[in-house]
């Protein structure tokens, strides 16, 4: 019990008792609340059996006589007022817009204002995404005629980060993606007598579009968004500053190491998935299909025209950078604050992973106009 | 109100903490003292429980928090503050819901007088109305530390810890919040521990002093550190820096 209540003939009486402290702040308030100042003209108030009173209680006590004041009923102290009171009222007296500025949102929008406004933003995007794709080819110029300043330790330890330890996960998921498409298709073909096509199908697939495409979407997902966080990161902390004041690019130092190291690290990385993706092929059609190794091998050969892997590979370079690219610039952009941070990530996966589809896609038809 | 006894850390061959000893008394403001990597911040993060020691006893309010469960500790940390050194204001938020944000978790108030008492802290600590909706990258670095400090204060604690509360603060922002320190130590009855460069900070707040030398803790009132022989205790208080200081005190 925080409050003891007295009816006398003036009108109440109020005891204070225990702890008015934030931790009780809510049983006082309750306890205030059910105080009724409608038949009283004044009210006493006692603290001397206060045993604790902090700024919190001091508030609730203030909310009290704010009440009794408005219901026009004189209150009196038993004994001096608390101080916490009067430290109260000092702060709240000195600057009083009263009415809490309360936390506004971005305000309503009409529904075409809102497309016009995002479709502004979308293009001014577009063009900032270009002219950081122009810095960064401009700076790669540069280093080329002066290729120590490629950084090429730097280099070398994305290679490191984005491939090597890579290797693992992209081998695991090839050599099972491969297994998943022979195993179907085997389930198919064999009703038609056709089992022989299941080796067509795992290398041509495997080769042209299933080993670089599913290698991009796993380095997308670890690379891509280490990136961001990164340099992202690095924003937050004025790294990124501090590299432009010292007069070092960080388009430099940043941004090319990262792209030029993915762009070796996802072919390498691709010619791992495609053998993993053949090795699982040619293990589930020896036990599977009971094809003896030296026939997967042959038909392998029969199967893919001199132009399947390279079809395939070609293309890892061009996903790399793009990769690279929407890490780094949604990195760069992090401002201000965390959340900033992990908004920027997502958008970098996702929008690597839909850049990687779409030029996979442009490349097919490439492809298919150039007959190969 | 706090004691440390016996504390040992170490990380891996190097010894931080070698048997220090430190007690800070009711309603008075400690400074703790100690060069660069002598294990100030080591020593809050202890004290806070962010760090369990090899050995030794931390007492607030007489129970020992290295030997707590989580819970425990939580329960305790409700009855401190702490600000630490760059701000630590969640960026996400804006200043009246970082302040808000302890109370939210520790005690169970209406919007309203959620809104209100988080207000409260924020006047009390001299920032305008208007900072209240500001996101922490929008505030000077002195508005950031009042903010840090309101945050500080939501649940009122008896025991606030203050990390560096004036550094990278200019000369009179940083007297500005000195000034503050007391005002609040005064006025809500707190017990204040704070670790501080700030020469003058020190001389302006603090009652007694522990300085963490080789290990251990030296601890006296300012007038009598001061004065203690200890090379490095001299070379603080009575080198190049502090005798500028001194001699300025003296002309004025």
């Amino acid at each position: 019990m925080s409050l003891e209540v007295r009816r006398t003939d003036e009108g109440l009486e109020l005891e204070l008792t225990g702890e008015w402290v934030a931790q009780r702040v809510p049983a006082i308030e309750s306890g205030l609340a059910a105080v009724d100042l409608a038949a009283a003209r004044q009210v006493s108030i006692a603290t001397q059996r206060l045993s604790a009173l902090d700024l919190s209680g001091a508030w609730a006590l203030r909310q009290l006589l704010s009440r009794a004041r408005a219901a026009g009923v004189a209150v009196s102290f038993r004994g001096p007022p608390p101080d916490q009171l009067r430290l109260l009222e000092e702060i709240l007296s000195d600057t009083s817009p009263v009415g809490a500025p309360a936390a506004s949102g971005p305000p309503a929008r009409e529904p075409l204002t809102a497309i016009g406004r995002n479709a502004v933003l979308a293009g001014r995007d577009l063009l900032h995404a270009l002219a950081f794709v122009g810095r960064a080819s401009t700076t790669l110029l540069r280093g080329l005629a002066r290729p120590r300043r490629l950084r090429p330790i730097s280099i070398a330890r994305h290679v490191y980060d984005t491939g090597l330890t890579a290797v693992p996960i992209v081998a695991l998921i090839a050599f099972l993606i491969s297994v998943i498409i022979a195993y179907m298709s085997a389930k198919q073909l064999r009703g038609l007598g056709a089992d022989i096509y299941v080796v067509d199908l795992v290398a041509i697939g495997v080769l042209r579009e299933l080993g670089v495409l599913l290698t991009s979407i796993i380095v997308a997902g670890r690379s891509g968004s280490a990136f961001a966080a990164e340099l992202g990161s690095m924003r937050l902390n004025e790294e990124v500053d501090a590299l432009i004041a010292t007069g070092v690019d960080p388009f430099e130092v940043l941004v090319l190491p990262r792209v030029l190291g993915l762009t070796l690290a996802l072919p390498l990385l691709t010619i791992i998935a495609d053998l993993t993706g053949l090795t699982g092929g040619a293990l589930l059609c020896r036990y599977l299909l009971d094809m003896p190794l030296t026939q997967y091998v042959s038909r392998v050969n029969e199967a893919i025209a001199s132009t399947t892997f390279w079809v395939g590979l070609v293309k890892a370079p061009v996903f790399a950078v793009l990769i690279a690219l929407a890490g780094c610039y949604r990195g760069l952009q992090v401002r201000e604050s965390a959340r900033e941070l992990g908004r920027l990530v997502t958008v970098a996966v996702v929008q690597a992973i839909f850049c990687v589809i779409l030029a996979d896609a442009l490349f097919a038809v490439l492809f298919m106009e150039m007959d190969i | 109100m706090l004691q440390v006894q016996g504390l040992v850390n170490r990380f891996g061959t190097q010894v931080v903490h070698d048997g220090l000893d430190m007690e800070v008394r009711a309603d008075e403001v400690f400074g703790i003292v100690g060069g660069s990597g002598a294990g100030k911040s080591v020593l809050l993060r202890t004290i806070l429980g962010l760090q369990r020691p090899i050995a030794g006893v931390v007492r607030i309010d007489g129970g020992d928090i290295t030997r707590m469960s989580g819970a425990q500790l939580r329960s305790v940390k409700a009855h401190y503050g702490v600000t630490f050194q760059a701000g630590a204001l969640y960026t996400g938020l804006t200043v009246l819901q970082n302040v808000q944000l302890p109370m939210i978790e520790h005690l169970e108030l209406e919007r309203s007088a959620l809104q209100e008492l988080a207000l409260l802290r924020i006047r009390l600590v001299g920032l305008p109305a208007e900072a209240a909706r500001k996101y922490p990258a929008e505030l000077s670095g002195g508005m950031v530390k009042r903010a840090a400090l309101a945050r500080a204060l939501a649940l009122d604690p008896r025991l606030l810890f203050l990390d560096e509360p004036t550094s990278g603060l200019d000369p009179v922002s940083a007297a500005a919040f000195d000034e503050l320190v007391l005002y609040l130590q005064k006025q809500l009855r707190l017990t204040i521990v704070m670790i501080t460069h700030d020469l003058d900070s020190i001389f302006r707040t603090c009652n007694r002093v522990g300085v963490i030398v080789d290990g251990r803790m030296e601890s006296d009132t300012l007038q009598r550190i001061v004065d203690h022989p200890h090379p490095w205790i001299r070379a603080y208080f009575h080198g190049e820096r502090a005798r500028a200081r001194r001699g300025a005190a003296h002309g004025a």
